[in-house]
């Protein structure tokens, strides 16, 4: 994999996010009943700046809980490589909650998928938006984001890589292109 | 028809011949061992590179004809020994019925003389119908060929029954071989109890069940001064006694089996019941044991106990399935593989355990490639690799431990009684 | 949340504990953690084996292991069929293969076995491609009941490294305990063996074991003690002790407790035998921990499904694609083709076959992926 453009840096992703944050305090007219849910790993590790954000915004801080979507992705009969199945955290009742899932790329579309039903295993949302640092396209199924960072247009062959503090140790996203 | 078998390494031939020689086979016996043996109109083999021995003896072989022909008959069990370079079995007694009376003998003669491949000898039963309490006619079955009587499968347990049989085959001439189990001991057993019978969670046979019978067996054929051999030795303490009876000069022959030699209870860690087998794999330090006792000469020969059984009997969770392996067509080839391969044994000692050490035991004229003698030959290609399969197999049964494995030293030709009785297709043949 | 790796997990069965490494063992707790935080959902069920069949195939009665089982494959959305055979006193063998093989036949991914021989689970991965999953045979294995013991054990003490766990009962005849002392002695745990000399199994002590036929020294140190079911009722004509004898001698009271330390685990398997290995006041009382075992039971057997089944998709996945497998078959002149040797698929055979070689050659591995 070679890098072909960074996209944002440590300055351009909190920007992005204090906008997203601006942008959910605004659609829902406020935090009541919002709830944000981030999908592992680095979704959640989103959700968590996001939630705060918001606390700095509109003075409440909503709760964060996390999702693992491994039990609940539609290519587990065909994946050659084996999945770890991590915890799902959700400490509060999802029931009426207003719920914004967080991921960090969106592309087929198949991840949002697994999570929606994941979410509603665990009770009856008022609705749940989405939001995501990057949408690169390719959808494989009819989802939309409600809030999006930033829209990058990619080929197959190019994968859009967000890189995090908490996980990577730096705040980035690049675009790299894979080895022929 | 004649047969040349021209520049072999001959082993165990009565005259020492250095380098390649030939052999002339001409009416069923060898008529002649020297080097540069002119060809003339006999079939000519090619056997350079190659070794040749005396056809193999094999002592210790349940043929299971009469009764259990779904298992093996004479005629399939004696091609399985040709093609492992047996020319001589000694067809074990325990059939259905059991080898216990002349008119049996004579049956299992008869079919032997219609149907087998191999020379076959014949142990009689010790006991009538092989159950211990009632003594055979030893010396009508001496008459009627018996080589030796013994009630393998199991063991006399009563003590003055058995002094008796050693007092009678003394009289008659009649070697004892003795199965040494006490099934008091033994019990429910299924495999060697230690630390493997306690990881597996089966049932466990303890050595004492073996060789406390040895010991029981010892004594009382030295009381009588009969002639004992103690057949699949097993365990270390079993060699020892046996060691301590031939110091004192007593008339103690004894036998082990390859799986004895090669593998340990550890191989049971499948639950694979082709590793099922009485008496039962001991721990890696009998079977070094054995394997100095072979060296010692404490062990005299080795013999297969090859024991066919049906997959639909031996298949099966381990608790159920029978006892015993095949090993006709493998017993050459393992001991080539594990001990002359890696120089822990020579040819000639591999001539004597396979061939002239069963041939003097049960007082055959067998074991040596010598002029004028029933011309048993085999010849093996000491290098060629083969993979043991089912598929392959002359016996109609395929429970062998070598199942998969790769053995070296192939049996490429056995001639018996002057006869070509097996060839593979990798020797060449003229005429 | 933990995020180093594990190793991944690679076998289509679950035969024993004696074959896996400590991290395979620490993988199935960590997955059953996640799992147990989904039996706690207010909808206790995930997708993750929609569309897979697993079959119970119990030839011994056994309510609480089948049961959890069940619940196990059902929170994972698979379907699940109890077969229950009677076992005869003489059950030949070919009839559990060919069970096997028809269940096979009827496009089953996963197999749960419950047989009275030790090595039936073995046998039955040898010949059939679906998962085996060994839920106990014969005195040999019973790994989902040593894992979820370890997992409550960990879930308790939050590690096992350094515990002392005593294990008291019938050893000899126990596949919860053979189980249990491969597992924790893997994990660094320190397991003592207690029971009367007759229900000790030759050479226990080379399993890394000390042994004690005195029930206070058993527990004078021990973190926890498991405690075994005591078959009375087995027909088997070995020595066994009586009933009153052995509670006298080996029971769990509050009496020996009160010697032991404070607060010592007690476990049992069930089910229990009260007043026999325990009495009624310490399997209710505080320092027990049996009703969580029996939750958590759930959570590690769905951890092993989804794992093995997992496993099996993954290398049947492999599979489909082009193999670039080596098959070796070396030159054989007299012998026709290759090995006709059942070459089984299953790993964890296969790993047993590679340990077993003698010095004869490797066994040849045939047209395995």
């Amino acid at each position: 994999m070679k890098e072909r453009a960074r996209i944002m840096d440590k300055a351009g992703l909190n920007r992005v996010l204090l906008r997203m944050a601006h942008e959910i305090v605004e659609k829902n007219k406020g935090t009541q009943d919002i709830a944000i849910v981030g999908i592992c790993t680095r979704g959640a590790f989103l959700a968590q700046r996001l939630a705060a954000l918001i606390g700095k915004v509109d003075g409440v801080t909503p709760p964060v809980g996390l999702l693992d979507i491994t039990l609940y992705r539609d290519d587990l009969s065909s994946i050659a490589q084996q999945p770890v199945v991590h915890k799902t955290e959700i400490d509060f009742d999802i029931s009426d909650k207003k719920v914004v899932l967080v991921d960090d790329v969106l592309y087929t579309g198949r991840t949002v998928r697994a999570a929606l039903d994941e979410i509603i295993d665990f009770g009856r949302p008022q609705f749940i938006q989405l939001a995501v640092l990057v949408d690169r396209g390719h959808r494989e199924l009819p989802i939309r984001a409600d809030y999006v960072g930033k829209n990058i247009p990619t080929s197959p062959k190019e994968t859009v890589e967000v890189r995090l503090e908490e996980s990577e140790g730096r705040d980035e996203v690049v675009v790299l292109e894979k080895d022929a | 028809m004649d047969i040349l078998i021209k520049n072999g390494h001959l082993i165990g031939a009565a005259t020492v011949v250095d380098g390649a020689a030939d052999i002339l086979v001409k009416d069923g016996v060898i008529a002649e061992i020297g080097k540069g043996i002119p060809e003339g109109t006999q079939k000519v083999i090619d056997a350079s590179g190659k070794i040749v021995l005396p056809g193999l003896v094999d002592m210790h072989v349940h043929l299971r004809e009469p009764g259990r022909e779904d298992k093996e008959t004479v005629a399939t069990g004696t091609k399985a020994a040709v093609k492992g370079g047996v020319t001589s079995v000694l067809a074990m007694p325990n059939t259905t019925p059991a080898m216990d009376s002349p008119e049996r003998l004579r049956m299992l003669q008869e079919i032997v003389r219609k149907t087998a491949s191999s020379h076959v000898f014949a142990a009689a039963a010790i006991t009538k119908g092989r159950a211990g309490t009632e003594l055979t006619d030893f010396a009508a079955l001496k008459a009627e060929g018996a080589v030796a009587v013994t009630d393998d499968g199991s063991s006399v347990d009563d003590d003055g029954l058995m002094e008796e049989a050693f007092r009678l085959a003394k009289k008659c001439g009649l070697l004892v071989i003795c199965h040494c189990e006490d099934k008091r001991l033994s019990q429910k057993g299924v495999m060697s109890l230690g630390l493997m019978s306690t990881e597996l969670g089966l049932r466990g046979i303890p050595k004492e069940a073996e060789y406390r019978r040895v010991e029981r067996d010892l004594r009382l054929a030295a009381g009588a001064g009969c002639p004992v051999h103690i057949a699949h030795v097993s365990c270390r303490e079993s060699v020892d006694l046996i060691a301590a009876a031939k110091k004192r000069g007593e008339p103690v022959t004894a036998e082990t089996a390859p799986h004895y030699l090669i593998f340990t209870d550890e191989a049971l860690e499948t639950y694979d019941p082709n590793f099922k087998m009485n008496p039962p794999l001991r721990t890696k330090a009998d079977r070094d044991a054995l394997r100095q006792a072979v060296r010692d000469g404490v062990i005299d020969a080795v013999a297969s106990d090859h024991a066919p059984h049906t997959e639909s009997e031996k298949d099966i969770e381990f608790d159920h399935a029978e006892f015993g392996v095949t090993g006709l067509e493998t017993e050459c080839a393992s001991l080539v593989s594990e001990f002359i391969a890696s120089d822990q044994m020579t040819w000639m000692e591999l001539a004597r355990l396979l061939s002239s050490a069963p041939a003097k035991i049960l007082g055959i004229d067998k074991g040596r490639l010598e002029a004028g003698r029933c011309a048993d030959i085999v010849i093996i290609d000491p290098a060629r690799e083969w993979v043991v399969t089912k598929a392959a197999f002359a016996s109609k049964s395929n429970n062998s431990s070598f199942l998969g494995r790769r053995l070296k030293g192939a049996v490429e030709c056995t001639i018996c009684a002057g006869k070509i009785a097996y060839t593979s297709k990798n020797i060449s043949h003229k005429g | 949340m933990n995020m180093t790796r594990n190793p991944s997990w690679e076998r289509k069965d679950l035969l024993g504990l004696k074959e896996l490494s400590a991290g395979e063992i620490t993988l199935i707790l960590s997955t059953a953690e996640s799992f147990k935080e989904v039996i706690g959902r207010p909808i206790k069920k995930v997708p993750a084996l929609r569309g897979k069949t697993i079959v119970n195939l119990f030839y011994e009665p056994s309510t609480r292991t089948r049961i959890s089982f069940e619940i196990a494959a059902k929170r994972l959305s698979a379907d699940v069929i109890n077969i229950a055979t009677e076992t005869s006193s003489v059950r030949k063998g070919e009839t559990l293969i060919d069970t096997g093989r028809n269940i096979e036949a009827l496009k089953v991914d996963m197999i749960v076995m419950r047989h009275s021989y030790s090595g039936a689970a073995v046998m039955l991965a040898r010949h059939v491609g679906a998962s085996v999953v060994n839920a106990g045979d014969g005195w040999h294995e019973h790994p989902t009941q040593a894992l979820l013991d370890i997992f409550t054990l960990k879930e308790k003490l939050g590690h096992i490294e350094g515990v002392r766990v005593a294990i008291v009962g019938d050893i000899a005849h126990s596949r919860v305990a053979r189980s249990n002392i491969w597992g924790l002695t893997k994990l660094g745990a320190r397991v003592t063996v207690c029971a009367p000399p007759m229900l000790i199994p030759p050479c226990i002590g080379e399993m890394g074991v000390s042994v004690t036929h005195d029930i206070q020294e058993a527990l004078a140190e021990a973190d926890a003690v498991n405690v075994l079911r005591m078959q009375f009722e087995r027909d088997s004509g070995d020595a066994f002790p009586q009933q009153l004898e052995y509670f006298k001698n080996f029971g769990i009271t509050e009496e020996r407790l009160k010697k032991a330390k404070k607060n010592i685990i007690v476990m049992h398997p069930g089910p229990i035998n009260r007043g026999i290995e325990m009495s009624s006041e310490v399997a209710d009382g505080a320092n027990s921990v049996i009703l969580e075992q029996v939750t958590n039971g759930i959570a590690v057997r769905m951890a092993v499904l989804f794992l093995v089944s997992q496993a099996n998709e993954s290398r049947k996945a492999r599979r489909a694609r082009p193999a670039k497998t080596e098959v070796h078959v070396p030159p054989d002149g007299s012998s026709a083709g290759g090995p006709s040797v059942g070459v089984s698929e299953s790993q964890s055979v296969r790993d047993y076959t590679k340990r077993v070689s003698g010095l004869t050659g490797e066994p040849v591995s045939g047209q395995t992926s």
